[in-house]
């Protein structure tokens, strides 16, 4: 059993999908934090098997809620403040995403104009349908 | 101040208020003779354009303004890199309002978000062409009296017709509308407009291969052209292109007070024998094109009477 030592002050991301923990470590820019992240694999779940975990030792501010709402709103976003959860955060599909995910349209504005952000608006939240603001291009989830 | 970027920015009251405008036009050129007069237009055109470039140039010189731009992005900066964000910020210090035209989609909406001055998407690659869309609204109101209450038929390339596309969103919005659409079965309609259009807003449509079978029930025929360009293999487009032409023989089926109308060019899908028939409407269609792009020009410059 592998043991990682508890947060004093942070957070922990808790029933991403297994395998997803590598792709959310770089989409939420945790790399460039200057503070300490466990990042724990296939850890066993009732919920769902399998799953990874991210333990993040900084303050919440420094997360976007956003981005990881795109990523995946069934994460769990436990908040540690003196060795325990005071809160759990719900997350919601963001209306908008910047620069979180490219345009794929070769016929997209986007793919000329290098200094254009790449803005995607949620247009259909049944569906989770987001759409290139410029081209209105459906962005494909693999 | 406003822009239009896609005929679904304005409201069925806007838009019943802009084709109000655009009939007071056609009855009294003269009243909007100078109406623009100190006024300046720019036609920025990265791409070849006749009729729709010409239009809106038609379109401002009678409303008494005046007209620059660029017919094509070798004859612009676009030619030295520069982006589309840039110009429009320079083309703002020059004119007093913008018809944008670019092969890249979303390029007018760019524009927009860095203009000083209204922008107006004359068509971006095969997304909006939101002016087209203006001008057969007017056409149908004009000769029918009403947008309420048809059948329309769409017919030819019904899937990667931007203007077919665009039609059928803008009429779901009043009552009474079915559609039949005609096609063959490579160039039906797109998914995502059969179900999150018509069948999610409950519009009545069906899906026929042979011309002659719709005839008899149509209001409004609208014909499209099969474009070269959106085939990967010649030997499709070949195959296509003539699938469907509209002639004296097949328009005996109709009715006497249906409406043929065409976003032009045609190439052979309407025969040529068929333009003196009194229910051919599709230059008809252009000069309204005019019409309603005055209109516009008018309504984005907060022209009032």
């Amino acid at each position: 059993m592998l043991n990682i030592s508890g947060i004093r002050e942070g957070f922990v991301l808790d029933h991403i999908q297994a395998g997803m923990s590598l792709s959310i470590y770089h989409d939420l820019k945790l790399d460039q934090l200057d503070c300490t992240v466990a990042i724990i694999k296939n850890a066993k779940s009732n919920k769902m098997g399998k799953k990874d975990i991210i333990k993040v030792e900084c303050p919440i501010d420094a997360l976007d809620l956003d981005i990881l709402g795109f990523i995946d709103h069934n994460i769990t976003v436990n908040i540690i403040k003196g060795d325990k959860i005071v809160e759990k955060k719900v997350l919601h599909l963001p209306k908008k995403v910047v620069n979180v995910i490219r345009c794929r349209n070769p016929r997209c504005i986007t793919s000329i104009e290098q200094e254009l952000d790449h803005i995607f608006l949620l247009t259909d939240e049944t569906v989770e349908t987001y759409r290139c603001k410029y081209c209105e291009e459906m962005y494909q989830r693999n | 101040m406003r822009h239009l970027m896609s005929p679904l920015d304005l409201s069925v009251a806007e838009l019943d208020e802009l084709l109000d405008l655009a009939s007071d036009i056609e009855k009294n050129p003269q009243k909007y003779a100078h109406a623009c007069a100190g006024k300046k237009l720019a036609t920025c055109f990265y791409e070849p354009s006749t009729r729709t470039r010409l239009s809106f140039e038609a379109a401002m010189l009678n409303l008494g303004g005046s007209v620059l731009g660029f017919a094509s992005a070798d004859s612009s900066s676009a030619a030295k890199g520069e982006s589309v964000s840039d110009t429009i910020r320079v083309i703002s210090c020059y004119a007093d309002i913008c018809a944008m035209r670019h092969p890249k989609e979303g390029a007018p909406l760019v524009a927009a978000q860095k203009s000083g001055i209204p922008v107006i998407n004359a068509g971006d690659g095969g997304h909006q062409h939101p002016t087209q869309t203006l001008t057969d609204l007017l056409t149908i109101r004009s000769l029918k009296g009403r947008l309420d209450h048809m059948t329309i038929g769409l017919c030819g390339d019904l899937k990667f017709g931007r203007t077919v596309h665009s039609l059928i969103n803008a009429l779901i919005r009043y009552p009474g509308i079915s559609f039949v659409l005609i096609s063959p079965e490579e160039l039906r309609i797109p998914d995502y407009i059969r179900e999150d259009v018509l069948i999610k807003n409950h519009i009545p449509f069906r899906e026929v291969e042979r011309l002659e079978d719709a005839m008899p029930e149509l209001d409004i025929l609208y014909m499209t052209r099969v474009q070269r360009e959106r085939f990967f293999n010649e030997e499709d487009y070949i195959r296509l292109k003539d699938f469907y032409i509209l002639t004296r023989q097949k328009l005996n089926l109709a009715k006497e007070d249906l409406h043929v109308l065409h976003p032009l060019p045609r190439v052979n899908e309407i025969s040529v024998e068929v333009d003196d028939d009194p229910r051919a409407a599709y230059f008809k269609q252009a000069q309204y094109g005019v019409y309603v792009r005055m209109a516009l020009i008018l309504t984005l410059l907060e022209w009032r009477d």
